[in-house]
């Protein structure tokens, strides 16, 4: 068998199972566990996505939250009820006002809103070294927030925006984390995926052979924030809020986290970082509002990644894949 | 008019003030382990807290003063030591995410002692009066931050370009090999360099509260991205241009909200980091450097 035709294969295989599990679990479980999951899904796919600009070619970029801030923002300014639209933010331009998409367009717009403000930092930032990236992506997530408290003839302000159709659900964050660890695992083992290592790798020698790095770099920020903005205009349309503060430097930090403990380039680590710490965070909060001590949490998840950098900096998988899953869908080719 | 200017010409220095305390260190410790440390921020939070407990239990200024320098110097010492020191080499990735971490953990950590409500920060009433020089009037709170800072600035320079201790800080920032063939102790000039550059953002913290009267928890967030700011205004890693930088970012901003109409002075925060991608934009080596083969 040829490898597209066993990746294929094996793509649908992996996409059926996690279909049957996810009807298990929403047919079995109560509302909170398939909540719960649904937001998983989503931590998932953003973790996967940030790993294709963080791990494979090596950015660092902290900008997740504003690139999500700006897609929920999008998202359900777009699908929100014409008429009660139109009183409440009063600044909107009428023909936004009156219009009422479905979801999956404003979907798709709200990504491409996220890509097109990735275009406008990255071409300043990118052609420089890494922590000017970093920065420039935390002034972004300040930025954002600022805007989004200050401009409140469209956004309502600082109370943000409430009472946003629930439109999505556990089968759509199913469906965007399908969607983007196909999209990173094809990336990942083609030459473009190579092209973005190099990049990583070593600059000058990328150069040398002819990979346009810049070009690179942009690529993959552009990419990871398209599916950030997706995954924020996703998470408004599960949970029905976003206010300006709804993503902060905070989750910046945990996804941060979720790429490192699972391998700079990983996307099986990711996917399993990302599930194991949002589970973490879930059943700590508990203990945290019976003792009252709020922030223990994210103190033992910020002391568990210093002690992952110094003991095992290259997290779980490295850059890699599990060997018997690349097998599975890459073949031999490496 | 121009009484109104230089009304906002004093605000401006006192902001700046502030900026360049806490850039002028973030600076040096760039310099020498070519990190940025985002937990810098936070040393100015720890120094607005210790403030805030001495006084409350009456420790007479003069000694809060050089007790918060004293904390901030040992906090920054200990996360010289702890954190950034087993780290060199790593990959430079490494190193801001370990910044990054610390920073979350000093944050959550005084969260879960001091929760997040704002307190009130007061000083003394002497300070809140203001003082009249022929219309154009300074609270003595800025006019101290103004003072204190020339002072603390002058101190800084006397250390790092007329003492050994600075000339080894130099020599380390220069190249850290080299500085340790020629017998410098640099894993100490190291720790030293955390210790100053901390103590002076700690400094800022005790400003910091008295000019704006609140602080909490994660107060440190903001000061420490506009460090950074500062920073690249002036051209990373040189405390002469943190220390321009940090001027001309507090001018810039209160230019900004004194001088454009009322409903867009809220952007402010908006104004600085675009600036800082206008800056990078077309001068990403700074204002005032002149040529960086790498911009490190």
């Amino acid at each position: 068998m040829n490898g597209t035709a066993s990746r294929s294969l094996a793509s649908a295989g992996a996409i059926v199972l996690g279909a049957i599990l996810v009807w298990l679990v929403q047919n079995t479980a109560s509302d909170y566990v398939v909540t719960l999951l649904a937001v998983l899904f989503l931590n998932a796919a953003l973790a996967v996505s940030l790993t294709l600009t963080n791990g494979l070619a090596g950015l660092f970029s902290l900008g997740h939250p504003a690139f999500m801030t700006i897609g929920a923002y999008v998202a359900a300014i777009l699908t929100f009820p014409a008429g009660r639209k139109e009183s409440m933010l009063s600044d909107l331009p009428l023909w936004i006002a009156q219009t009422e998409l479905s979801l999956l367009p404003a979907l798709l717009l709200a990504g491409l809103a996220g890509a097109a403000a990735a275009l406008l930092v990255g071409f300043p930032v990118l052609r420089l070294r890494g922590h000017y990236l970093a920065v420039a992506t935390l002034g972004l997530i300040v930025i954002v927030q600022n805007l989004a408290t200050n401009w409140d003839g469209i956004t309502r302000g600082g109370a943000g925006l409430s009472g946003v159709p629930r439109l999505t659900g556990i089968w759509w964050a199913f469906g965007l984390l399908a969607i983007v660890v196909m999209a990173a695992w094809r990336i990942k083992f083609s030459s473009l995926g190579r092209a973005m290592m190099a990049t990583r790798e070593n600059e000058l020698a990328a150069e040398c052979t002819g990979i346009r790095t810049v070009r690179m770099r942009m690529l993959a920020f552009v990419v990871g924030a398209f599916f950030a903005a997706l995954a924020g205009a996703m998470m408004v349309h599960l949970i029905g809020v976003v206010t300006p503060k709804s993503y902060s430097v905070l989750l910046a930090f945990n996804l941060v986290v979720m790429v490192v403990i699972g391998g700079s380039g990983s996307i099986v680590g990711a996917i399993i970082a990302a599930s194991a710490i949002t589970a973490l965070s879930e059943s700590l909060r508990p203990a945290e509002e019976s003792l009252g001590l709020y922030g223990l949490s994210q103190v033992i998840v910020a002391l568990s990644l210093i002690l992952v950098l110094y003991f095992r900096p290259q997290g779980l998988f490295g850059t890699r894949e599990p060997e018997l899953l690349r097998r599975l869908f890459e073949g031999s080719r490496r | 008019m121009s009484q109104y200017l230089f009304q906002q010409l004093v605000n401006g220095l006192a902001l700046g003030s502030l900026y360049a305390l806490v850039a002028i260190g973030f600076s040096m410790i760039y310099g020498i382990v070519r990190l940025i440390n985002f937990a810098h921020g936070d040393l100015v939070m720890i120094g607005a807290f210790a403030t805030l407990a001495m006084v409350a239990a009456g420790v007479p200024w003069p000694l809060v003063l050089l007790f918060v320098l004293l904390i901030g110097a040992l906090a920054g010492a200990t996360i010289g030591t702890v954190v950034f020191k087993p780290l060199i080499g790593a990959p430079q990735v490494t190193g801001f995410i370990a910044t990054l971490a610390v920073s979350i953990v000093i944050q959550n950590t005084a969260l879960m002692i001091l929760s997040g409500q704002p307190r009130n920060f007061l000083f003394p009433a002497v300070m809140r009066q203001r003082v009249d020089f022929g219309g154009v009037s300074a609270s003595v709170t800025d006019l101290t931050i103004i003072g204190l800072t020339a002072l603390m600035i002058a101190a800084l320079l006397f250390i790092v370009y007329r003492t050994r201790l600075g000339t080894a800080m130099r020599a380390t920032a220069e190249n850290v090999m080299a500085a340790r063939l020629m017998g410098i102790a640099v894993d100490r000039t190291i720790v030293v360099a955390f210790a100053i550059g901390s103590a002076l953002a700690a400094v800022a913290g005790l400003l910091w509260g008295g000019k704006f009267g609140q602080i909490d928890p994660l107060l440190g967030f903001v000061p420490g991205l506009k460090a950074f700011v500062a920073c690249v205004i002036g051209g990373v890693g040189s405390i002469g241009g943190a220390l321009l930088g940090g001027y001309l970012l507090g001018l810039a901003e209160v230019l900004f909200v004194g001088l454009m109409p009322q409903e867009v002075s809220g952007y402010r925060d908006s104004f600085v980091f675009l600036l800082l991608i206008v800056i990078l934009l077309v001068r990403p080596s700074g204002l005032f450097m002149r040529h960086v083969e790498e911009r490190a």
